[in-house]
């Protein structure tokens, strides 16, 4: 239920009164989504989609802290096999 | 997939696990609150990565599972009636009750339809103003933003022939009531990444001080749990108790701000009723004064239905985390995907589906 699926915003449309959507393409399936609670999200940015909502976009600078916090976690136990 | 597929990768996810048994000294039970989380875990064999001694417990973050049989029973009495077209998510259609489910009264006869969105709803009392069209709304917070949307909408529009069966609930006050809980072997949790999305990580401030308990917000993939139990372990073995972000390509401190607002404005914060939990107080989610015309229960006047659980389905263990689904026994025997007994056996998030799809016998 709790799922998200990234995709890139490949459309927005003009915002109305009631919502801003666009086009969210997954992997090369495009679909519809509102892009209301993301208004800072631009083409070409990615996006975390909920039952059709954009909830989050994705921070790409963020995107290799899984790798970043392995690597720096070797480097730390490293240092203390090596002492000081 | 972009932002999918590099989170699946063995060679980093063995790094992970090496360093995990490296650092632990001692058992620890950790829970991962999320049943996208469980499956993930099942499916990829995370927790058999993991040291011995590093216990996953299954969490009760399964909306379709806690939903209160009771509305099960008032959703089938509602989509009964000739009138209305009935719709949700896919999942809710196959959750028994009372030996009845609301695919079974689709064929029978009653108009029910799966949706995508809370949204689509809106549209489908549009093109049909002489049918009343009924929406489900079940989720945690991930999920009630897109509500909110669909009834901020529906007021916009001065729909007369749309509403909702409202069973909406909140991460953290079910967390609490499961630390509370006399018997709880909860030491850490991973929080579910995509509600933490709405709310924020800085949510769970208050309740890592007050239960000294570590939080660590997370993702799904397999690379995403594995980094979060390793958080998790190194504040368990320092004494610490923090939150900590391991998602930070999608969850900000203080969460969606937009989504946030939209939710305040249409719901205020009320006492549920969790199947497999009983009532948690302030764990749910009711319609504004305002939004009252949109409640379904009050607008067919339903009144309180009697329902029993099967007594062989323990999915209330399950969904607490005191028992896994191959411990209860009916798993695999009376109760499968195809003649489920409890909510988490139908579930594409349920504990019970999880181990039945992704375990063999042995």
């Amino acid at each position: 239920m709790c799922l998200a699926i990234p995709g890139k915003i490949t459309r927005i449309d003009e915002a109305d009164s009631l919502s801003r959507t666009g086009t969210v393409d997954f992997g090369g399936i495009a679909k519809s989504v509102n892009l209301t609670f993301v208004p800072e999200a631009k083409l070409g940015d990615y996006v975390l989609v909920h039952v059709g909502f954009a909830i989050s976009q994705v921070d790409e600078s963020e995107a290799n802290a899984v790798f970043d916090y392995l690597r720096e976690m070797g480097e730390l136990s490293e240092l203390k096999e090596r002492g000081p | 997939m972009k932002y999918l597929d590099e989170y699946r990768d063995g060679a980093t996810a063995r790094t992970y696990a090496q360093e995990i048994a490296r650092i632990t000294t001692r058992p620890w039970s950790i829970m991962e609150v999320c049943g996208g989380q469980t499956h993930s875990i099942v499916k990829y064999g995370i927790d058999t990565l993991l040291p011995a001694g590093i216990a996953l417990i299954h969490g009760p973050g399964c909306p379709v599972c806690v939903t209160p049989v009771d509305l099960i029973d008032k959703a089938i009495l509602i989509a009964s009636r000739p009138s209305v077209i009935f719709c949700s998510f896919g999942d809710m259609l196959r959750v028994p009750s009372n030996g009845d489910d609301l695919l079974a009264a689709k064929a029978r006869g009653s108009d029910v339809r799966i949706l995508y969105s809370p949204t689509d709803a809106v549209q489908l009392a549009v093109s049909n103003p002489g049918r009343e069209v009924v929406f489900f709304a079940i989720g945690f917070e991930t999920t009630a933003p897109a509500t909110a949307m669909a009834v901020w909408q529906a007021a916009q529009l001065g729909l007369k022939n749309f509403s909702l069966l409202v069973s909406h609930v909140l991460a953290p006050p079910a967390m609490e009531a499961l630390l509370s809980s006399p018997d709880c072997r909860v030491q850490a949790f991973l929080a579910a990444g995509h509600v933490c999305a709405v709310t924020g990580s800085e949510i769970y401030e208050a309740m890592a001080k007050r239960f000294h308990v570590p939080v660590v917000v997370t993702g799904f993939e397999p690379l995403d749990i594995l980094q979060g139990v390793l958080m998790c372990v190194r504040q368990l073995e320092s004494g610490q108790a923090k939150v900590e972000n391991q998602y930070t390509r999608a969850v900000r401190a203080a969460g969606n701000i937009h989504a946030q607002d939209l939710m305040r404005r249409v719901f205020q914060v009320a006492p549920q009723t969790w199947r497999g939990l009983g009532e948690i107080p302030q764990s749910g989610l009711a319609l504004r004064p305002g939004f009252e015309a949109f409640d379904a229960q009050k607008k067919f006047g339903l009144s309180s239905v009697h329902t029993c659980e099967p007594a062989e389905c323990q999915s209330g263990l399950v969904l607490q985390g005191r028992i896994k689904p191959p411990e209860c026994p009916a798993f695999r025997l009376g109760c499968t995907p195809e003649h489920p007994l409890g909510a988490p056996m139908v579930s594409s998030e349920g504990a019970c589906a999880a181990y039945f799809r992704y375990r063999s016998l042995a």
